[in-house]
């Protein structure tokens, strides 16, 4: 029978992926966005099992949220990463300092 | 029976996808990986009951984050070998933390299963008479409400915060000016002449 902790167990396998996403390509944006939204994901996967194991509902509607902020992050992190590289034409992020307001 | 097929179906593919698109050398395969990741978080979420979030997930993040990312990916013209080039020197670092990372979460369940914390009391229960979609619909806009809308003008704000970030001015097109049109006045435009007969009018 499949539990709470099955769940639990496939959050905290795609929230660690995603750290390490970060990890592993320090390098291009674009995949950190990716492992952004992966730990998101992994975050509502969790959740959504505690929502449907304890019959709260809460939890579905704060999953909602956490979808609404993902959705700006990843707009506004895309918007970021296009005016950087259209100044750049590079979108290597370990050596952006050139922020200086 | 079926349901626990269908949970290690989805967990395997969702884990699976997950960890190529952390993997993969194409970021646009990476996008790709992403969607399918989502496709079967939503499977997940519908084995949960959560039909509502299931179908919320496909939209938002399948029809819109992910085909901005497409779009971005490859609209960009980037030399993403270049970018792989620290790969394997943060490799290791990076399992290391992950591995830390996850025997710290699973302590954590272990703790939670150990009823070592008191969960609160239930703030809304599931009803069983209605569907997923109503009662989340009922309790949205009743409790909350004013996070429902905090989370409209964050959507607002992003929005033209995206849109201030990358419009640009281009130089050597022209405009539609408004102002200048409506400003132009029969006098400026037009001329009264009474030419002899003969002669041709000088502009």
């Amino acid at each position: 029978m499949i539990g709470l902790t099955h769940y639990l167990v496939v959050g905290a396998i795609l929230f660690v992926l995603g750290v390490l996403g970060i990890f592993i390509n320090r390098k291009n944006v674009i995949i950190i966005l990716m492992a952004i939204e992966l730990i998101l994901l992994a975050v509502n996967i969790n959740l959504v099992a505690f929502s449907a194991y304890l019959g709260d509902l809460v939890g579905q509607v704060f999953s909602m949220f956490v979808l609404t902020v993902a959705a700006g992050e990843a707009a506004i992190g895309l918007a970021i990463l296009v005016i950087y590289f259209r100044g750049r034409g590079t979108i290597a992020v370990d050596d952006v300092n050139r922020m200086k307001g | 029976m079926i349901q626990t097929i269908a949970f290690y179906l989805f967990a395997t593919l969702v884990i699976a996808s997950g960890a190529l698109t952390v993997f993969a050398r194409n970021p646009v395969h990476s996008v790709l990986w992403l969607i399918l990741a989502f496709f079967n978080a939503a499977g997940l979420m519908i084995l949960l009951g959560a039909e509502f979030i299931a179908m919320l997930l496909i939209i938002v993040y399948v029809g819109a984050v992910a085909v901005l990312f497409l779009f971005v990916v490859m609209m960009l013209d980037v030399d993403f070998a270049e970018l792989r080039a620290g790969f394997v020197r943060y490799l290791p670092l990076g399992a290391l933390l992950a591995i830390i990372l996850a025997i710290e979460i699973v302590f954590a369940v272990g703790a939670w299963q150990a009823g070592a914390i008191d969960m609160g009391a239930r703030i809304a229960p599931v009803a069983s008479d209605v569907s997923n979609t109503q009662a989340i619909g009922q309790l949205l806009y009743t409790r909350y409400i004013f996070l429902f809308e905090a989370a409209g003008i964050i959507l607002l704000v992003a929005m033209v915060g995206a849109i201030v970030l990358t419009h640009r001015k281009r130089g050597g097109v022209k405009p539609q000016d408004i102002g200048h049109q409506v400003r132009r006045r029969p006098e400026d435009a037009t001329r009264l002449t009474r030419p002899e007969s003969g002669k041709g009018v000088e502009l």
